[in-house]
């Protein structure tokens, strides 16, 4: 089976092709969305969760820490954003960094618990979490509405200068997401290039010969589990204003399946675009599906395990197999640097 | 010059008791060996000594630093390297990514997110020099786990000695080898030891006794004997031990 390590460790330009191709798809999709039969809320939702499954992968595949909890940060963003419109000032950037900053402090606070441990330990541990989180949000009345969740979230106005746009329409809101989004994800590409994102992935092949070449493993798995909370904290509170509103079913053990699923199907485990096809495929076979039958997520599901047992590495998995027998083979590693 | 000294080393796992009393001494630029028969704890006191394990009781110095109880990471970082005895490499990377991410040099650059892991000609440089030392130089671009089983071992080697250590250790660097890569290794070993100050586990007897300047046996837990490969062999209690054969 290829893996992430495959895919040469590239400086450098982030303007490769797959980038490219992203990057069109995110600019273009208002303009045809309507026109495939589709409509514009679900670019939003995609979006957000491109950006919600990309940070998940940086500590699942890149570090192989399988936290099945994830859906937590995301809902610790979702009301931080919206506890922040209500009970402190209505504010786009307030209410993001709230976002950020409440699901990082829940990541690192976790992730300290977590980093000593791996295997499934870490993951029974990560499940643990998230069902505390769930519980706290159902059952805290007073901060957070319990089932009902917070209602009636304004999306604010995104005030540039003297420039002020209302994000209360679909198109413009997805503009915004479609931009964070884009800068999150060249943030992300930018750090599993460098050399970080190797010793990431050195962690995930081989814990204890990282510790023994002197790398502190558990501030490493510390700083995946953080890092990749802070991203689930900013698309939570890009969903909380999304949905105008935040409730305990967005950190459920549900939601934390998807993410893993969406994951898992993309090939998150052999690229880092793995994820943007893992979450687009979802959210097609849930609208296409949903449309035919009721029971499209057994479809659905179905297709999860048809894929993770033929095809354990994706979609993108997939693709590159496919590319690779097309193309003729390269005489010389593309990894190769010249003249060493 | 002592380079490393452990003192009284114990450790205790649950009720088991698997190191007694460990006393050791490495002078530097010397090989030192350890032998023992199986179970008798060599492994575990590698782990301890390279802070894998903490001792129970027992002092370890490493060039007048006091190391008992510190993590491995810093450990390594003061420049003690190991190998292990079941290979532990870094599988989906390829061989010169294995010997880069050891480099000190790698890894501290490892905060910088403006780099590219293969960008830097110095560093990749210094990992072809590393695998070059180990006879691995053409196969640097391919992946580790394509390596035959003898290559894998001198990989195992080179990782640990890209971390620039100042004291090697290598435990049982012979297993599961030939007799022809066994006698590479040998050859490998003398190179090594103009550099670095060396202590190895090893099973093969006329391979620790052609190469170790001391020798530690290693019984029970406990060091039962102590001296210079002729040394020894004179001894009528290792004699009546497991070395009997080749003695």
């Amino acid at each position: 089976m290829i893996t992430l390590s495959d895919i040469p460790a590239r400086g450098g330009t982030p303007f490769t092709l797959p980038m490219g191709l992203f990057a069109a798809v995110l600019a273009t999709a208002p303009f045809w969305l309507q026109w495939v039969g589709l409509y514009q809320y679900l670019g939003v939702e995609i979006a957000i969760w491109i950006l919600f499954a990309m940070g998940f992968n940086l500590l699942f595949g890149y570090t192989g820490l399988h936290s099945f909890g994830h859906g937590a940060y995301l809902g610790i963003g979702a009301y931080g954003f919206g506890l922040f419109q209500k009970s402190v000032e209505v504010s786009l950037w307030g209410g993001l960094l709230a976002a950020i900053l409440a699901a990082t402090v829940a990541g690192a606070i976790v992730g300290a618990f977590l980093s000593h441990r791996r295997g499934i330990y870490y993951a029974l541990l990560t499940i643990g979490f998230g069902q505390v989180f769930w519980f706290t949000a159902m059952k805290l009345h007073w901060l957070t509405g319990g089932e009902d969740g917070l209602l009636n979230i304004p999306r604010p106005d995104l005030v540039i200068g003297s420039w002020r746009i209302s994000l209360n329409d679909n198109t413009a809101f997805y503009w915004f997401v479609a931009v964070i989004t884009a800068v999150a994800v060249l943030l992300m590409w930018r750090v599993v290039n460098a050399p970080v994102g190797r010793i990431l992935q050195a962690i995930r092949q081989n814990e204890t010969r990282a510790r023994f070449v002197g790398y502190d493993v558990w501030r490493w798995k510390w700083l995946a589990f953080t890092v990749s909370a802070a991203f689930a904290g900013l698309a939570g509170g890009l969903f909380a204003m999304a949905q105008q509103s935040a409730y305990p079913d967005v950190m459920s053990l549900h939601q934390s399946g998807v993410i893993v699923m969406m994951v898992l199907v993309g090939g998150g485990l052999v690229s880092f675009w793995g994820p943007v096809l893992g979450v687009v495929l979802y959210f097609i076979a849930r609208d296409v599906l949903g449309g035919l039958t009721e029971a499209w997520l057994l479809w659905y599901g179905l297709i999860f395990v048809i894929m993770v047992m033929v095809r354990p590495e994706g979609l993108a998995g997939l693709l590159h197999t496919t590319a690779q027998r097309t193309a003729p083979p390269a005489a010389v590693p593309a990894t190769k640097p010249e003249a060493v | 010059m002592v380079l490393f000294q452990a003192q009284g080393i114990q450790k205790r796992f649950g009720a088991r008791v698997v190191l007694e009393n460990i006393s050791l001494s490495i002078e530097a630029g010397t090989v030192h060996g350890i032998m023992g028969p199986n179970g008798a704890g060599k492994t575990t006191c590698f782990h301890v000594l390279t802070g894998h394990h903490a001792p129970d009781a027992g002092r370890i110095v490493f060039d007048g630093q006091d190391i008992t109880g510190l993590k491995p990471h810093i450990i390594a970082r003061l420049g003690i390297s190991r190998s292990f005895q079941l290979m532990n490499l870094f599988d989906d990377a390829v061989v010169i990514e294995n010997v880069m991410l050891a480099l000190p040099a790698f890894r501290k650059m490892g905060s910088s997110p403006f780099r590219a892991t293969f960008g830097d000609s110095r560093l990749t440089k210094a990992a072809l020099a590393v695998l070059d030392q180990v006879g691995l130089a053409d196969r640097a671009w391919h992946k580790s786990k394509d390596l035959s089983y003898g290559e894998r071992r001198a990989l195992e080697i080179a990782v640990a000695l890209a971390a620039e250590p100042r004291i090697l250790f290598l435990d049982e660097p012979t297993a599961g080898l030939g007799a022809k890569g066994t006698q590479a290794l040998a050859q490998l070993i003398r190179q090594l030891r103009r550099q670095y100050t060396i202590c190895l586990i090893e099973h093969d007897m006329r391979f620790l006794f052609e190469l170790a300047d001391r020798i530690s046996v290693i019984h029970w837990g406990q060091v039962i004997a102590e001296g210079t490969p002729a040394a020894l062999q004179a001894n009528k209690w290792v004699a009546r031990s497991a070395l009997g054969a080749v003695a």
